[in-house]
């Protein structure tokens, strides 16, 4: 069989000829298939994960499927002290979070202990899995981020956004990057939020039913008072905070805190770039 | 000739009568079964299981003293009645923090050896700063005596893991049913029998306080003592420590034994009485 060749050997027509299966290399060493299944975590909608030295925050953007539809849940907790955010297709995500549980149990059964976030690994069927994963854990070695990319690769991260316009949010996390690691949870959410604000249209805002946010670690001083009322779900033996998402009643505060300083534009807090930058930065990537 | 039994008899491909290397489930290439038996040592044809144990350890105890767990087994694998392989260890290390031991079927042990060493592996190379402690390996060797005991396949042992996790002592023990118990005096075989109760009245309530050589005293006498009681038993033992500095198994040494009082027992001593 003779396939027509429509034109030169430039890069872009060798896609039809090699994109058809996972397994067929383009003649430019690539797997057209997998930078497919990549562009449809840029599709869904962004997500955000920082860590400091204690804790790991996720602060997720849930779509919703048109006014009568609920939003998107963004946020599954995996086991007590490991959940992840995703972006890209949903189902996939269903499917390997699944998965991922299974294999949290079943490790946690095994050695009577929690597996450790390294660990929790790709599966593969048939195809590849259109989502893209940020995995928040906590364990004996600390707060841990990992990205996990369609294309298999497991990348450790001191903060990470993925989805659709995530090179903004990134961009405001590079910016801020050196004051992560000593960050307050409060302070890592407020970032998480002012990343996240840099992914949405200007003429669109975040509310609190479209953000989600999921908070994993341990705290300093376990005893000390304002911080037992500060995290509700806090084991009183060692400050460990076991993955949950915020409430709604939180994640509201926390949207009223990131608002309050974004909107003064103090230099310090909230130097994230305000409407206008982020408005630009929306209408060039579509 | 060769060795495995299993394949007495079995048609071969012509021209491999003299392959004495190729594994039985291979040999009749032509036949693959696509079921496995329950073992991987165990060819591709009729299952085994071991349904005896035949070289055998006897007794392993081990307690819990101030600075971590000691641990002790003699040298001896028997095979029935017969004093058969007197230079044996029968505890390994796991990483530097547990000690595993075992009695029972010596063949068995050291398929468990085995997967404890590829668990080692798989540990070191996952570089995310995590460590089997002694907590995650008897977690681990209970789920593979459990498994083997619902196929009804055991791997005929009683294995006593013990170490420090996270600082903390531990020590606990799995049988071949996958029964599992966890206490601050273990003892496997006849030393369930003499040997814990000397070691419960020496170390109950003083685990944190107990000192090493009084422990170690501890340990010798009651080896001694199964030395003298058990009849598929040797003076040659070693004796492992775990403390905070890691895992030290001790090279075998001979117990002191006291023969004399035979001498005035009518048939047992020299003199005619």
């Amino acid at each position: 069989m003779v396939r027509s060749r429509c034109c030169t050997n430039s890069p872009s027509s060798f896609r039809n000829q090699y994109d058809n299966d996972i397994s067929t290399f383009s003649p430019h060493g690539r797997l057209h298939q997998i930078e497919y299944a990549l562009e449809a975590v840029k599709q869904g909608s962004a997500c955000v994960g920082i860590k400091s030295d204690r804790f790991v925050v996720l602060v997720a953007l849930q779509r919703q499927g048109g006014e009568l539809a609920s939003y998107q849940k963004k946020v599954v907790k995996l086991d007590g002290h490991m959940g992840i955010s995703f972006a890209g297709l949903t189902s996939d995500a269903r499917v390997l979070s699944n998965y991922l549980r299974s294999e949290c149990m079943r490790h946690k059964m095994t050695f009577s202990r929690p597996l450790p976030t390294y660990r929790a690994s790709h599966r593969y069927g048939s195809r590849p899995y259109g989502v893209g994963f940020l995995i928040a854990g906590h364990d004996a070695a600390g707060p841990h981020l990992y990205e996990f990319s369609p294309a298999g690769n497991c990348l450790d991260y001191v903060a990470h956004a993925i989805g659709s316009r995530a090179q903004s949010a990134r961009t405001y996390l590079e910016k801020h990057v050196a004051e992560f690691a000593t960050s307050s949870v409060a302070d890592l959410i407020r970032h998480g939020l002012g990343a996240l604000r840099e992914t949405m249209p200007s003429d669109k805002d975040l509310t609190v039913e479209n953000v989600a946010i999921a908070v994993v670690g341990v705290t300093e001083n376990p005893s000390d008072e304002a911080t037992i009322a500060a995290f509700p779900h806090m084991r009183k033996e060692d400050g460990f905070v076991a993955f949950h998402a915020l409430s709604r009643e939180e994640v509201d505060r926390h949207l009223k805190a990131h608002q309050q300083t974004a909107g003064t534009g103090a230099a310090a807090a909230g130097g994230d770039a305000p409407a206008a930058a982020a408005g630009e930065a929306m209408d060039t990537s579509e | 000739m060769d060795y495995f039994p299993l394949n007495w008899g079995k048609p071969r491909a012509t021209g491999d009568e003299h392959n004495w290397l190729a594994t039985p489930g291979m040999a009749g290439a032509h036949a693959r079964r696509a079921d496995m038996s329950p073992t991987c040592y165990a060819p591709a044809g009729p299952t085994s299981h071991t349904s005896s144990p035949i070289v055998t350890g006897t007794s392993v105890v081990a307690l819990k003293y101030k600075d971590g767990i000691m641990m002790a087994t003699d040298c001896l694998a028997s095979y029935g009645s017969l004093a058969r392989f007197r230079d044996v260890e029968r505890m390994v290390p796991v990483g530097n923090s547990t000690v595993v031991g075992a009695s029972g079927d010596i063949s068995d042990f050291q398929y468990i050896q085995h997967q404890l060493k590829d668990l080692e592996i798989d540990e070191y190379e996952t570089p995310d700063g995590h460590h089997l402690g002694p907590e995650n390996v008897f977690g681990y060797l209970h789920r593979v005596m459990y498994a083997r005991r619902s196929k009804m396949d055991f791997l005929w042992n009683t294995l006593v893991v013990g170490g420090l996790q996270d600082g903390k002592k531990y020590l606990g023990c799995v049988d071949m049913r996958g029964v599992t118990y966890s206490a601050s005096t273990i003892a496997t075989g006849y030393g369930a029998y003499i040997a814990q109760p000397l070691l419960r009245k020496a170390v109950e309530g003083r685990e944190d306080t107990l000192p090493e050589e009084e422990a170690r005293k501890l340990l010798n006498k009651v080896m001694q003592v199964l030395f003298y009681r058990d009849a598929r038993s040797l003076n040659k033992i070693q004796v492992t420590t775990v403390n905070a500095s890691g895992v030290h198994i001790s090279e075998p040494y001979s117990l002191p034994t006291e023969w004399g009082f035979a001498e005035n027992i009518r048939g047992y001593g020299a003199a005619q009485n």
